[in-house]
């Protein structure tokens, strides 16, 4: 017999086995499936969201070199010339960028450009304009994004009419460029217009450059006397800026799906370890046939690998679809609001398809060469004579190793983050797993020897079953520990998340009543005099006015939250404070930030940090630093008066209320509204409704988190359940004997329950401790360096227990379940049978 | 008349506007009966709605390799709201655009440039010729012009020294492009040119000298609806002689005006009327860019001259649909007569495509 043709009825051989157990090799492609197709779904998603994103970034970019950004509140045009003047200018694109009020309700970001240099550098978003420019020339000529177009539901021709301050104007729109020119919402008006009409003559937020070719960019920039409150950011780094935190939400996911994966994986490692290690009379007969060691071992990798591909293929298939699905109603963020919304478009690469089938063939190759090996080096006779069930997962070499990557895992937790991300973080979260997985046998051994042996006949025979089989328990233990030890740690990450979020909402929101205008917007502002009309309300006791504007600290970087409002001993007192500096006698004016400034432009209590405001740059000192879960970009605190003295702008976004004790705060929102007229601009907000509204929107971003935790525990169940399946059928013969000596149909039941909710009660256990461990990486580590604040550790305990409690009743009905068939009128029987 | 369908085109788009927008500017009308002063009128008009400085040449390198070239300056009156105090309010828009016509390529090289004239990057002065868009640009020098262009393809840098006399068009320099009275261009040419300066091709500079033609024209109200496009040719003839010819066509393809200035060695002007001026096309040449059949070939009658004209090569399309939204053909001619060799000039072609939508 030639070793092709040997192999081929090694595989003959062991597809009949197969063929006989279908249910065995559905719930084997099952978890390989469901793993594969969550990975697929998250990894599409993420990568649709960076394509789009990308897509809008690089059509907003497109050719320029540097740009020189004013931020919101811009710059004196006269820059302009002088820079468009240069020899080392090739181009020189201005750009007056508002975020326009929306009359109907929020805001539109709005580019004044003059076409024909945006062009130049912009041919993708511009391109279009370029042919029909004049009709763009019109005082209030607007063109329109195809999203912006949607969003607004508006056409060419249109009227959107918009609130420049307490007037509306009526913008005609001229033409709506294709959704292939810019994915997002935008509106683009010609410079001269947009200056006039927008009341903003005079000034540039942007002015966009492409360099001569070899213009030398380091001597050129060296030679620029720009204002101090503008910053130069190369084209590079517009793309970055935004990039890191979507990057971090995403590598989240991603890691939950690989979990997902991992734990698919393990279930197939426990299906091919127990059918190999039931199966070795097969393979000892094919062994004394002729066929070798190596074969043996090609043939069961070989059937593991058709497995994993049947399984890839179908993963990939549902993940594909998952993800479409979830685009298209939750868009690119999965609804956690900060990428573009329902809609986006799938990007799916055959090649990452591919990739993700053969990942699935890998998976349970892999899997299945490890059992394959040890049967294969079983001594024919031996295993023929059917002896010897001494299957260990794990040696004393890799009790060693698991301690080793444990200690490994814990000693590198603490590395700092490369790239924005926390990669070493979840290395730690990797290796501990691992490291805990090879434990499980010792840990088992170490439970199971402990505990009394006072539960009658039935408990006593469960309990002294598991202890003799504590390695092949330990493959099934393995699957639950992995899945569930994820999720346990997960859910003491979420659980700590929200308990500081809702702490922290009470802090941030002391006053009654919050009112803000067109929020975001350029347009329109709350004055002083509102200020007095609202502090006139009968009710209120208390008004203060905010402005929040957004400001660039580094070209890299999205721009950070500038917060001016009173900033008195008590509204210091009442911030969230984590860390403090003792400002007294200080000179310069004090700011608070939050972590994230803190984190990301490496300053800390009683450090200096420089603001660009009001055509300065002004030194500040920073006071303290505050959790800030609102804006992970970071904020800066600063007292309103000496934003006003620097900037003179004396507009406000925001106004706090507080009411006088027993008033109805939505009386006063509605005498208010009455009273400041802004219309659908105005937004009131009472404290109680956003905290709620807060929370509301904390749940819905994680909801993805705990669908694909639930994933993660079905699968792990899944393998208890085959295990139970696999073990019953060769236990037959105890059961006829059971039944012979006189134990009733529902104590073998009640026998085989015990021993599932054992098995889950240990895995349980075992899996709150190492997700205990696994969630300090999380809280500490992941969180803080993935979105720059700080949590408070908090253990759900009762959540936990009840899951657990769920967990461990779970595994005994599915121990149940999955050994019915043996236990029915064939167990007698089964006696007889020769073993 | 004189050039570019393009602006005209363009000219039209900036009507529709005008009807959109606010507070529109009021246009000068051209009338016969006043006559060019000069040097004031080499410089802009800026109460025009349109107006251009043209300049097309034959050029010869070191080597004695036949070149064509043309560089054209227009500025338009967009019909901004005068209100608007904006100092980027588009109340001037320059537009530049630059060929080469070199026999060794297989189709003509060509740039173009448009910005609004704000901050001095873009203007049009007053006086004297003097326009300029970023580094290109048109000004008068000592005994003629300067004209520098740099595109990514070439660049040029000429002197356009002044051989003969300003050759007004028409009636004292009103040029009628068509039956209503106001329907008309004030026109100048300046021909014989003699052209001494430096081309970059590929990287390289080398001398060239040359001989080439000046246009400048100025007007408010082109061509009336029924017209689709034109023919136009300009010629330094043997001698020290020059020929401006046109025709305005209507959608039958027959002429619809036509006129013309031929000034003899000796410095005389015999103006052309209608009558007197032919285009009848000959071989056509079918251009893959665009699909157009555009007639390279023809036989002129302008007056008392019977002339063949034949292109340097035939691509010298120019497509311009992005910055002035018109396909023409603006390209180096021969011309022959019966006796030989009559004159070498630029023959501009335009409707041949969509006709131009003058509404």
């Amino acid at each position: 017999m030639s070793a092709l043709a040997r192999v081929r009825v090694a595989l003959a051989v062991l597809a009949a086995q197969l063929s006989d157990r279908p249910e065995r090799l559905l719930v084997t492609i099952g978890a390989i499936a469901l793993g594969i197709a969550l990975t697929v779904s998250v990894t599409l998603v993420n990568g649709s969201a960076a394509e789009e994103f990308g897509r809008a970034t690089r059509a907003l970019t497109g050719s320029a070199d540097l740009v020189i950004d004013g931020g919101r509140a811009g710059f004196d045009e006269a820059l302009y010339p002088t820079l468009a003047r240069r020899a080392e200018v090739a181009v020189a694109s201005p750009v007056l960028e508002t975020e326009l009020a929306v009359a109907a309700g929020g805001t539109l970001t709005v580019l004044g450009i003059d076409p024909f240099l945006a062009g130049r550098l912009q041919p993708t978003l511009y391109g279009d304009l370029a042919s029909h420019f004049t009709g763009l020339l019109g005082a209030n000529a607007i063109v329109l994004s195809a999203a912006a177009a949607k969003a607004l539901n508006l056409g060419r021709g249109g009227l959107l009419t918009v609130q420049l301050g307490r007037e509306e104007r009526r913008l005609e729109v001229i033409d709506v460029l294709p959704a292939s020119a810019y994915p997002r919402a935008l509106g683009i008006m010609d410079l001269g217009s947009a200056q006039w009409t927008l009341n903003r003559l005079g000034r540039l937020t942007r002015l966009e450059l492409r360099l001569a070719p070899g213009a030398d960019t380091a001597r050129f920039l060296a030679s620029l006397r720009l204002p101090a409150d503008t910053l130069v950011a190369r084209g590079s780094d517009v793309e970055g800026r935004g990039a890191s935190l979507r990057r971090a939400y995403y590598a989240n996911l991603d890691m939950l799906a690989l979990v997902a994966l991992l734990t698919g994986g393990f279930l197939v490692f426990a299906t091919q370890a127990l059918s190999t290690l039931r199966r070795r009379g097969q393979f000892a007969l094919l062994r004394a046939l002729g066929v070798t060691r190596g074969e043996v071992t090609l043939a069961v990798v070989l059937e593991g690998a058709l497995v994993g591909f049947v399984g890839g293929l179908l993963g990939t298939a549902l993940g594909w679809l998952i993800a479409r699905l979830a685009l298209e109603h939750f868009g690119g963020d999965l609804g956690a609001g900060f990428a573009a919304g329902p809609g986006t478009p799938l990007a799916a690469p055959v090649a990452t398809l591919g990739a993700f089938v053969a990942l699935g063939v890998v998976v349970a190759a892999v899997s299945s060469w490890l059992p394959a090996r040890r049967v294969a080096a079983l001594a024919p006779a031996r295993a023929l004579k059917g002896g010897d069930p001494e299957f260990a997962l794990v040696t004393a070499g890799g009790r060693r190793l698991g301690i080793g990557l444990l200690l490994g895992g814990a000693a590198i937790a603490f590395a700092p983050a490369v790239g924005g991300l926390p990669l070493a973080g979840y290395l730690s979260i990797a290796l501990l797993l691992f490291g805990a997985v090879l434990l499980v046998p010792t840990f088992a051994r170490l439970v199971l020897g402990r505990l009394p042996q006072r539960f009658g006949p039935i408990g006593r025979l469960a309990l002294a079953q598991l202890q003799g089989t504590v390695a092949e328990s330990a493959v099934s233990l393995a699957a639950i520990v992995v899945s569930f030890s994820l999720m346990v740690s997960m859910a003491i990450m979420v659980h700590s998340f929200r308990d500081s979020f809702e702490r922290w909402l009470g802090e941030v929101l002391p006053a009654d009543l919050y009112v803000r205008v067109a929020p975001g917007s350029d347009t329109v502002m709350l004055g002083e005099a509102d200020g007095g009309t609202i502090a006139a309300i009968p009710g209120v006791e208390r008004a203060e006015l905010r402005r929040l504007v957004p400001i660039l600290l580094a070209p890299d970087r999205p721009p950070v939250a500038l917060i001016a409002r009173r900033l008195d001993r008590a509204a210091i007192d009442a911030l969230p404070l984590i860390a403090r500096a003792a400002t007294i006698g200080v000179d310069l004016p004090v700011v608070y930030v939050s972590e994230a400034i803190g984190d990301l432009y490496h300053v800390e209590p009683g450090g200096r940090l420089s603001l660009p405001l009001g055509g300065a740059a002004h030194a500040v000192i920073v006071g303290g630093i505050w959790r800030d879960y609102a804006r992970s970009a970071g904020t800066v605190l600063i007292d309103r008066n000496i934003y006003r003295d620097w900037t003179h702008d004396e507009g406000a976004t925001d106004a706090a209320l507080w009411l006088k004790r027993g008033v109805s705060a939505t009386a006063v929102g509605q005498e208010l509204g009455r009273r400041l007229g802004l219309g659908a601009s105005l937004e009131l907000i009472e404290t109680t409704d956003l905290k709620a509204r807060s929370l509301a929107a904390f749940d819905r971003a994680f909801t993805i988190t705990y669908l694909l935790e639930a994933i993660a525990v079905a699968i792990g169940l899944a393998g208890v359940g085959f295990a139970f399946a696999s073990t019953a059928l060769a236990r037959r013969a105890e059961f006829g004997v059971l039944r012979h000596l006189g134990c009733s149909a529902r104590q073998l039941r009640l026998l085989l329950a015990g021993e599932g909710a054992l098995v889950g009660a240990l895995g349980a256990l075992y899996g709150l401790l190492v997700g205990g461990l696994l969630s300090l990486v999380l809280v500490y580590v992941v969180n803080r360096q993935s979105f720059h604040w700080s949590l408070d550790f908090v253990v759900p305990v009762g959540q936990l227990t009840l899951v657990a409690l769920a967990l461990t009743l779970a595994a005994a009905t599915t121990a149940r379940l999955a050994a019915r068939s043996v236990l029915g009128e064939g167990a007698v029987r089964a006696a007889r049978e020769d073993w | 008349m004189r050039r570019l369908g393009g602006v005209l085109a363009l000219a039209a788009l900036l009507a529709v506007v005008a009807v959109a927008g606010g507070a529109v500017p009021s246009f000068p009308e051209v009338r016969p009966g006043a006559a060019l002063a000069f040097p004031g009128d080499e410089g802009a008009h800026p109460d025009f709605r349109t107006e251009w400085w043209y300049v097309t040449g034959w050029l010869k390198t070191e080597t004695g390799a036949p070149l064509g070239f043309q560089v054209t300056f227009f500025r338009t009156r967009p019909a901004v709201d005068a209100a608007n105090p904006s100092a980027f309010a588009a109340r001037e828009l320059i537009i530049a655009h630059a060929a080469l016509s070199d026999p060794a390529k297989p189709r003509a090289l060509h740039a173009e440039r448009i910005a609004r004239a704000v901050f001095g990057l873009a203007s049009a002065a007053t006086g004297r010729t003097a326009v300029a868009l970023g580094d290109w640009r048109l000004t008068s020098a000592d005994a003629g012009f300067a004209a520098t262009v740099s595109a990514e393809d070439f660049s040029f840098d000429l002197s356009l020294a002044r051989r003969l006399p300003v050759m007004p068009n028409g009636e004292h320099g009103y040029s009628r492009k068509g039956p209503a009275v106001t329907s008309a261009s004030w026109y100048y040419s300046i021909p014989g040119l003699a052209v001494a300066g430096h081309l970059v091709r590929n990287g390289r500079a080398e001398a060239v000298t040359g001989e080439a033609w000046l246009d400048h024209e100025w007007s408010s109200a082109y061509l009336d609806p029924t017209s689709v496009g034109w023919d136009w040719l300009g010629l330094n003839l043997e001698g020290g002689g020059a020929l401006m010819a046109f025709r305005i066509r209507d959608a039958t393809g027959g002429a619809h005006w036509a006129g013309g200035s031929l000034r003899s060695a000796d410095g005389v002007v015999r103006v052309l009327d209608p009558a007197e001026v032919a285009f009848v096309p000959g071989r056509v040449w079918r251009s893959a860019h665009t699909g157009i059949r555009w007639p390279v070939e023809w036989t002129v009658r302008a007056g008392p001259l019977t002339l063949s004209l034949e292109p340097l090569f035939d691509d010298q399309e120019s497509d311009s649909r992005l910055t002035t939204g018109a396909v023409y053909w603006e390209g180096a001619v021969t011309a022959r007569g019966p006796a030989g060799p009559l004159g070498k000039g630029y023959l501009e072609l335009t409707g041949y495509g969509e006709p131009l939508k003058l509404r």
